[in-house]
């Protein structure tokens, strides 16, 4: 930061994102985050349960045309959003160090988000040709089975790693068509906001991706128990307030505990299928 | 009921709005009839039920007035061990032949059948077919099994189809006439159906699977497909109209399914022979040892059973 | 279309007599013990409970009442087999003994048929034709994974799961066994089996099977009881899996009360699946295919197409056809084979149905039921129909789990759709179109794990089966029912 002193640097407002727009929290409370010497960082917003229930209905709205995009516009997308990652990779560096991470770690972490990106990105067309399969059954009929999303997904972003942890969260979720409400890691929430902005910039659909950032403690009961949410990722952490709520309306609870995700097997096309459903579609053999 | 003539010039029906047909959905649905067990005294009512709505059949090239007047001496003594026994529906033989099983049935109520309009494949022109259905009606013909002409069907020329039949119905006179769609040749169910619903709107009294000369002849898909479309038909314009499968029937276990059928698809106004018959020639032989065994308890032996 | 005096006539006539399955290959116990570590045992607290024939209000036998002493019994044995032998064995050797399974079951199947009627209520012809065949065919389809499942898994090194605890209902006693117990073995596990109380009897005779197999003891253990022996099973400690078949509520239950275990789970919960007929389907195809769809096996169908959807200008037809066809189903005895439609399973479930029927009249529905006699003992319901009902009504919303259909009409493809997925189900769904393009539109669009299209109430072992939404997390059957018993490790 020395050499911004010659000027007054502009500090950035941290918001959060809900349906392709960054409001401030609704309940207009924030919470500081500080640096090693107790000097504030940012003022971040501290999201409400309404603030949730905004992103939820904004990602069920996006749900549906999310999921007809083609497989191939989904990749394209993820790419995109790899690519502009990759345009603002300085900016993520300087955020993640800002947090407490050394260069050289913030460096492999952006540069293992963007990577994770174009892995993901990949899948999109061949998830499905994995996971499927024609079924032999024994009567006259066509069989099949198909992945489709599960839908609206909820995910409690791994608290130790704030953009790899949450792009490694969220874009399994995405590429399969599933739309996200994602609440970002609570010690180290700025790269969420960036993020989004990325994601704002590339060609994801609004309500795609939503994130937030505030308290666990506080909002990860709202993550499990609305019904309106299909699926909950949960990652570190005892899940079992978690899968507890979650059984109102038998959500699927997908918890991912001590994942070291700047690993290379921390990738996976497993993690897609986390959040789809298997459909068995019967048809009959006739003329 | 008795049959009630449609009035000639009936308009044609809309075939597009003739509903699909699943072939997996028709064959589910024969597997069901097939499961139905009919025992002790149904079975028994069942077996008489079939023997009376037999046309027994000779439809050969080798056909004489010897052979057909045997037949007609079969339908007469089915088997005059069994007391009981009712008589079959009709003999059913070429024009040709019309007036000798005429001669050979006097005094008995069993009617006489001819095919006509060129039988079996119905290559001809509408005039010889005419006169082929006049001249069996002429010699004595009770019931007039016409053929389609499937070539037209299938070439999509329903309306010349429809017309022929409407004009055989009329020079058959105060005969019956049922119309032999030959499902063998129209392919598919959706055929089925809809030569089915084109052959009762032109006149039909009854609609009968096949010749016997193609295979596959009667199956039981394409006869429910053909009594569905008769109860559709039934609802829609109130007029009865009556179901022959022909071929290929020839044990009386498939016959009691074919009654399985009939009965849980047009109820119990049509399980008589006024509105169903089974074209067939060697059924009736094999109820009669049915029924010895049902009377006996002891399995059968053809060699018991005459065979004309 | 159809007009009143026009109508088909079904009743009297030539009738179908008496065709009763023989009983005299049947051999029922007067009583059960449980059958644990390959042997059967009398219950730690000496209870016992009655299971009877809901045709007859007959007893059948008498069935062990299991407590937590012997569910923590079982377990252990379970335990201690799957340390011994069977994780440790070679996964060829494992399938063999799976094959030996069905192919004993093959051979019982006329047995195994009439205690499912007797002790369930169902049609003989579908315990015969359906549930016991296709049990057995579970068992042949799971044998041949238990080598392979390398191969099921890209780039994953699949591992057992360690003692499942399966819980089953009382409509397919014999095939929920099958379905649980066969993916569990093919996959390393081994198992802790409850029955249904008002169901037991089977899953018993199953317990014979296992034995005669030579399986080593242990390796399947079946417990009988009732809600109180289930809970015991999903709460043990030493459990690694539950799965589960039943109700959407008790499934909540179990998935809250393994909330912060390790343990595994499977759920396969309620539906109320909606059967979809376009104008264009082939009619007298789906009219079948809602007969099939609401009154197969009483209706006792989690995946039971209990709303119907009709076109509206199909509507008077389809109904008029499916009123005739309610004529000819015949209901009764359970063990004529002529039997369409059989018992309600138990007391119960013939109040709870019946109280929906007062409510769906009550609501304003027009209630039709078939005009069959049925008999003076035992639990019956006619099939019945509701027409002008609508969403908001309990009868359209609400499980019934019985032989009773709500109809609903529809103009617009996307008003099908949404009243389809309208409800927090999601087992299944019906299409009636001829059309191959609505097909898949309209397949895709229901929020439904199986979807039948043209077709209803087909199951396979191949085909993978259950639910999105309320209806249950995972899938049985296929290669994707594997995964409920597999750890895929890296």
């Amino acid at each position: 930061m020395a050499k911004a002193a010659k000027r007054v640097a502009v500090a950035k407002t941290y918001k959060i994102y809900i349906d392709g727009k960054f409001p401030r929290t609704e309940s207009g409370r924030y919470f500081a985050l500080r640096d090693k010497k107790g000097g504030v960082i940012a003022n971040v917003c501290r999201g409400s349960r309404k603030d949730f229930r905004n992103a939820v209905v904004a990602a069920r709205k996006a749900q549906p045309g999310w999921e007809k995009a083609s497989a191939y516009l989904r990749g394209q997308i993820l790419y995109r959003i790899a690519e502009l990652l990759e345009g603002r990779r300085e900016q993520f560096v300087a955020e993640l160090m800002l947090q407490g991470s050394t260069k050289r770690a913030a460096e492999k972490e952006v540069d293992a988000s963007i990577d994770r990106l174009i892995y993901f990105a990949g899948w999109a067309d061949k998830y499905q040709q994995v996971f499927s399969a024609v079924n032999p059954v024994s009567s006259s009929h066509f069989n099949f089975s198909v992945l489709e999303p599960t839908g609206v997904v909820s995910i409690l972003a791994p608290e130790s790693s704030g953009l790899l942890g949450l792009v490694s969260n969220v874009a399994p979720a995405i590429v399969g068509g599933n739309t996200c409400v994602a609440l970002a890691s609570e010690s180290r929430p700025l790269c969420a906001v960036s993020f989004a902005e990325v994601l704002h910039a590339s060609d994801v659909p609004a309500g795609v991706v939503n994130l937030l950032t505030g308290f666990r403690a506080e909002l990860g009961d709202q993550f499990a128990s609305h019904m309106d949410v299909n699926a909950v990722v949960y990652c570190d952490g005892d899940n079992s307030t978690v899968q507890k709520l979650a059984a109102d309306n038998v959500k699927r609870v997908v918890a991912r505990s001590r994942i070291d995700w700047s690993k290379d097997d921390s990738q996976h096309p497993y993690l897609i299928r986390d959040t789809q459903e298997v459909k068995t579609t019967w048809h009959p053999i006739g003329s | 009921m008795a049959l009630q003539a449609v009035k000639a010039g009936q308009p044609m029906p809309d075939l597009s709005r003739v509903s699909a047909v699943d072939e997996v959905g028709v064959n589910e649905r024969v597997a069901r009839f097939q499961s139905r067990s009919i025992k002790t005294s149904s079975k028994i009512e069942a077996l008489h039920l079939i023997l009376s709505m037999i046309d027994l059949t000779t439809l050969e090239g080798q056909d004489t007035p010897g052979k057909v007047r045997q037949l007609c001496q079969k339908a007469i003594h089915l088997h005059d061990a069994l007391p009981g026994l009712p008589q079959v529906a009709a003999v059913c033989v070429y024009p040709t032949m019309v007036s000798v099983a005429k001669r050979a049935l006097e005094g008995h109520d069993i009617k006489v059948a001819s095919v006509a309009t060129a039988f079996p494949s119905g290559m001809s022109t509408l005039s010889v077919k005419l006169d082929d259905t006049r001249m069996a009606v002429e010699a004595g013909a009770d019931e007039i099994d016409m053929v389609i002409s499937r070539g037209a069907f299938l070439a999509g020329d329903y309306r010349y189809v429809f017309d022929e039949i409407q004009a055989v119905r009329e020079a058959c006179g105060a005969a019956h006439l049922k119309v032999i769609l030959e499902t063998g040749e129209l392919g598919t169910l959706d055929r089925v159906r809809r030569a089915s619903v084109l052959a009762m709107h032109a006149g039909a009294d009854f609609i009968k699977t096949s010749t016997g000369k193609i295979q596959p002849a009667a199956t039981m898909q394409v006869t429910l497909v053909m009594l569905q479309a008769i109860r559709d038909y039934y609802v829609e314009t109130g007029r009865m109209v009556g179901m022959k499968p022909a071929g290929g029937i020839s044990t009386s276990k498939l016959a009691v399914h074919y009654l399985v059928m009939l009965r849980e698809t047009l109820g119990n106004a049509w399980m008589t022979p006024e509105w169903f018959r089974f074209g067939a020639s060697s059924l009736a032989n094999d109820v009669l040892m049915q029924l010895m065994k049902q009377a006996t308890g002891v399995y059968q032996s053809g060699d018991y059973f005459s065979k004309d | 279309m159809a007009t009143a005096e026009n109508k088909l006539a079904f009743d009297g006539g030539w009738e179908y007599a008496a065709a009763p399955e023989s009983t005299d290959h049947v051999t029922i116990d007067k009583r059960y013990g449980l059958f644990i570590n390959g042997e059967f045992v009398a219950p730690e607290k000496g209870r016992y409970f009655d299971t009877i024939n809901p045709a007859t209000e007959k007893k059948l036998s008498r069935v062990a009442d299991a407590s937590d002493i012997d569910v923590a019994r079982a377990v252990a044995a379970a335990r201690s087999a799957y340390r011994g032998p069977w994780s440790r064995m070679k996964a060829a050797e494992r399938g063999k003994y799976i094959y030996r399974i069905a192919r004993i079951i093959q051979e019982r199947a006329r047995e195994f048929a009439a205690i499912e009627s007797m002790d369930g209520g169902k049609p003989i012809r579908e315990s015969r034709d359906i549930d016991i065949p296709l049990a057995a065919a579970h068992f042949f389809y799971y044998a041949g994974w238990a080598d392979k499942l390398d191969y099921a898994f890209p780039a994953r090194k699949p591992r057992s799961l360690g003692v499942a605890g399966q819980i089953i209902p009382w409509n397919f006693p014999m095939l929920m066994a099958a379905w649980k117990i066969a993916p569990a073995l093919a996959c390393g596990n081994t198992v802790v089996l409850k029955p249904a109380e008002t169901t037991p009897l089977t899953a018993l005779k199953l317990a014979e099977v296992i034995a005669d197999a030579g399986l080593p003891p242990g390796v399947v253990n079946i417990v009988t009881g009732a809600g109180k022996t289930g809970a015991a099973l999903v709460e043990h400690p030493d459990v690694d899996k539950i799965a589960f078949t039943g109700s959407t509520n008790v499934g909540k239950i179990i998935q809250r009360s393994l909330a912060g275990s390790s343990k595994k789970y499977t759920l396969e919960l309620g539906g109320k699946a909606a059967n979809i007929i376009f104008a264009d389907a082939p009619i007298d195809q789906a009219v079948e295919g809602i007969v099939n769809g609401i009154f197969f096996n009483q209706g006792h169908v989690c995946c039971a197409g209990s709303r119907l959807l009709v076109q509206e200008s199909v509507a008077d037809e389809v109904i008029a056809k499916l009123k005739e066809r309610m004529q000819t189903l015949i209901v009764g005895d359970p063990m004529d084979k002529n039997t369409d439609i059989g018992a309600i399973n138990s007391p119960m479930q013939l109040e709870k149905i019946e109280t929906y029927l007062e409510v769906g009249q009550q609501e304003g529905g027009e209630m039709y039921q078939s005009s069959c006699r049925v008999p003076d003992t035992g639990y019956w319901c006619r099939p019945t129909i509701f027409t002008g009902v609508s969403q908001s009504n309990r009868v359209v919303q609400e499980e019934i789990f019985g032989p009773v259909l709500a109809i609903q009409t529809f103009r617009r493809f996307d008003e099908a759709i949404s009243k389809a997925n309208n409800t927090p189900y999601g087992l299944s769904g019906g299409v009636w179109t001829d059309k191959g393009s609505k097909i898949f539109k309209m397949t895709q669009s229901l929020r439904a794990g199986v979807v039948w299209a043209n077709t209803f109430n087909k199951f396979d072992p191949a085909s993978p089966f259950g639910g999105y939404k309320e209806s249950g997390v995972g899938r049985e059957g296929g290669l994707h029912g594997l995964d409920a018993y597999l750890e895929l490790g890296a």
